[in-house]
């Protein structure tokens, strides 16, 4: 047997093999020509015929849909795509029949028993043809638009004014694009059941449900877990889950943002805040290694949703129910929001930020070499680290991260529960396996070793380096977020910011760097980490860095070698991938 | 009291599988024996089924509420199935079912089948019974009763009671 042939990362280079030319087709949208490829990956990344749809999209044009989507596999069920087209006319030789002008006669589709009546076909399902025209605006096509709005809306109710989803609703949207102003129904609509209690997560809206199958897609064919169907017939179609409020798979509020209407909603988020209120900022997700892409939604300063953002190279369009509500702990009370130093008489003092940084910089310029130690948190963004790698390397400091691990899904969650583990990794604040130093640490204090201590971002008493030994320490220098025993036992605690309050990179799992950006606020006097820590790393060596998030990340670049030649714009919304 | 099929029945069912290329479209044959067993299809019956066929239980749940011929509850002794297309309809089986129904204290405005508490009695609308020509007619259990009057209605009930 042979062994599998492993990336190597002192092999040169090879140049990668020129992809095989594309074979393309020439179809028309809307009076312009297009060339675009035969084939084009499924939702599942396999090459399959384009569709009419696909087309359009290259070609410029947006054909509304609700029931397909890009990463599910297609139903052809809502209707709402449908388009009128043409096809070259053939003669009896099978050649092209011309125009008198030379160009292609082109058949419209019509029905077969009446001629008269244009024939509209599903562009979300139909393959494209060579020569095919797509008339993705005709007087049809917008008729056929008009109809199918008409009948989705004939039992939906109007209740837009307390719908959550209103403002991205694609209903809404297609009612006010395509729509007919009036309605001519005038019977009694149907009425279903209200408010069902789906899940744990999620509550269902059957009269505001248009059938699309989007949500039992995803969780059959994405999340694996063949939950939801459709159930009893005709007008009384409704989604249900076989067990009421069983749906409880760690993906179920991907449908809630799957579902184009107001019919699945987050008990999370609903009734809380209408859409158009949120700020959305591109941030990650910092529950596991994976990264997910996010987008935060947050109004005066609170964080009201997080929701997955389009990555392909890391979380798709999906992200977990876990992460997604990880979120409260940014606005929780009892954040610390004060700079405090134990006082002469053992009581904790509030202090000035420019005092606290004097006072650190004198604690580790005193510290005689090898008698510091560092425990940083793989939660902590790679700029952070890099300054205060700076400082350890500045102090001959022993250095070590805290593992975390969790059980791994087949899907997106990782093992590794922190964020930025490679980052630490590639930093050097660590080696492969955290918590290897940790010990040492541990024994250097208890034998009176190592008398500094500087904590970021962890509990160290959770991690074999409790409270009687933090008591030999001459000093404790903590930054963290929330309250815990290690920042109860500082001797200086710097008040530091969630990733929701800053900028920064994490490098995930496999290797992606990402940045996020800042949603709301840090409370009180807490800081962005990377900005004090800039700071002590002026007092303490006199090199003076930069001052913003992109000229450090600059700078990081030029010292780190596995960020060598990035620049913190090349980055991106999607990351890069770095050699981990 | 826990779900059990006989033996003799899961074994004619394990073979009727083998006649389909996919385990799943044996799945309404399933149900037709269940139902013909227990009388009803049970939550139970479900997850069996769709444990017997590899399949996951809202996938035979689908079936079983897209066929009103299937029942998730038990009926009662005597199945009452008034005829309410058009040759029955226009000789009277709305007046006949409500008369059914205020009769037996069950919701004459209701749509869908109703059974009474002490479970002697179901009474339902259905589609064509096939016999227009003697309309109003009645399905009762497995007797089809024709021109059904009120005095027809009355001894319907009065059989109904003794069963």
């Amino acid at each position: 047997m042979s062994a599998p042939a492993a990336p190597s990362s002192t092999a040169a280079p090879v140049p990668a093999p020129a992809a095989p030319p594309v074979e393309t087709m020439t179809v028309m949208v809307n009076g312009k020509t297009v060339q675009v490829p035969k084939t084009l990956p499924d939702w599942q990344g396999k090459p399959a015929p384009t569709t009419m749809l696909q087309a359009a999209k290259i070609a410029g044009v947006d054909i509304p849909h609700y029931c397909y989507h890009d990463k599910l596999p297609i139903a052809g069920n809502c209707r709402m795509c449908l388009v009128e087209f043409g096809t070259p006319m053939m003669g009896p030789d099978r050649k092209p029949v011309l125009n008198e002008d030379g160009t292609p006669k082109i058949s419209r589709s019509v029905l077969p028993y009446e001629p008269g009546t244009p024939r509209g076909a599903i562009a979300c399902a139909t393959p494209i043809s060579p020569g095919m025209e797509i008339y993705a605006d005709s007087k049809a096509t917008q008729q056929m638009r008009e109809s199918v709005l008409e009948s989705l809306l004939i039992n939906h109710p109007l209740d837009c004014t307390i719908c959550d989803q209103a403002g991205e609703c694609k209903l809404q949207e297609y009612s006010v694009q395509h729509g007919k102003a009036d309605s001519q129904f005038v019977e009694t609509k149907v009425h279903k059941p209200k408010a069902v209690d789906l899940g744990p997560r999620i509550v269902l809206d059957d009269e505001r449900c248009i059938l699309c199958t989007r949500c039992i897609r995803f969780t059959r064919d994405i999340a694996g877990d063949d939950a939801l169907g459709i159930v009893n017939r005709g007008s009384y179609n409704t989604i249900s889950a076989f067990e009421p409020g069983k749906f409880d798979n760690n993906y179920t509020l991907n449908t809630v943002d799957l579902c184009p209407v107001g019919a699945l909603t987050s008990k999370d988020f609903r009734f809380k805040m209408r859409v158009w209120f949120l700020k959305e900022t591109k941030s990650l997700c910092t529950s596991c290694g994976t990264g997910c892409n996010i987008t935060i939604g947050s109004r005066e300063g609170v964080i009201h949703r997080y929701e997955p953002r389009e990555n392909d190279a890391v979380n798709g369009p999906w992200m977990c129910d876990s992460g997604r509500l990880n979120y409260r702990w940014v606005g929780r009370a009892d954040r610390l929001k004060q700079v405090l130093r134990t006082s002469a008489d053992g009581t904790l003092q509030p202090i000035s930020w420019n005092a606290a940084i004097e006072s650190a910089a004198l604690i580790l310029t005193q510290a005689p070499q090898g008698s510091v130690a560092f425990v940083v948190s793989a939660r902590q963004t790679n700029e952070e680290l890099f300054l205060l790698k700076k400082l350890a390397t500045h102090t001959g400091a022993l250095t070590d991260a805290v593992p975390r691990e969790g059980e791994p899904d087949r899907l997106l969650v990782s093992e590794d529960r922190n964020p930025n583990s490679n980052g630490v990794r590639l930093i050097g604040m660590a080696f492969t396996e955290f918590g290897f130093n940790l010990t040492k640490i541990a024994e250097g204090i208890a034998q009176g070793r190592i008398k500094t201590l500087v904590v970021f971002g962890e509990d160290v008493t959770q991690v074999g380096i409790g409270p009687e030994l933090l008591t030999k320490l001459d000093a404790l220098i903590v930054s963290d977020i929330l309250p815990n025993a290690t920042t109860a036992a500082a001797s200086l605690l710097l008040p530091g910011a969630a990733h929701a309050e800053k900028r920064g990179t994490f490098v995930n799992i496999k290797g992606r760097l990402q940045k996020f950006q800042k949603a709301v606020e840090a409370p009180g006097e807490a800081r962005p980490e990377w900005e004090f820590l800039h700071e002590l790393v002026h007092s303490l060596t006199g090199h003076n860095g930069y001052r913003t998030i992109e000229g450090l990340f600059n700078q990081m670049a030029t010292e780190v070698p596995a960020f060598a030649g990035l620049q913190w714009a090349q980055v991106g919304d999607t990351g890069v991938t770095v050699q981990i | 009291m826990s779900f059990s099929v006989p033996a003799s029945l899961e074994a004619e069912l394990d073979e009727l599988t083998t006649h389909y290329p996919v385990q799943r479209s044996a799945s309404l044959m399933f149900l037709h024996a269940l139902q013909e067993h227990f009388g009803y299809i049970s939550k139970d019956a479900v997850e069996w089924t769709a444990r017997k066929l590899g399949l996951q239980p809202i996938n035979v749940y689908e079936l079983v509420t897209f066929y009103p011929m299937f029942r998730q509850e038990p009926l009662g002794k005597t199945h009452i199935k008034v005829c309410r297309t058009l040759s029955c309809s226009l000789a009277g089986s709305a007046e006949l079912r409500e008369r059914f129904c205020t009769r037996l204290g069950l919701d004459p405005h209701a749509h869908a089948s109703q059974t009474t508490p002490d479970g002697q009695f179901t009474v339902e609308f259905v589609e064509c019974l096939a016999s227009c020509g003697t309309a109003p007619v009645v399905l009762v259990n497995e007797d089809l009763h024709h021109k059904v009057g009120t005095a027809e209605a009355d001894a319907i009930l009065k059989q109904g009671q003794k069963a």
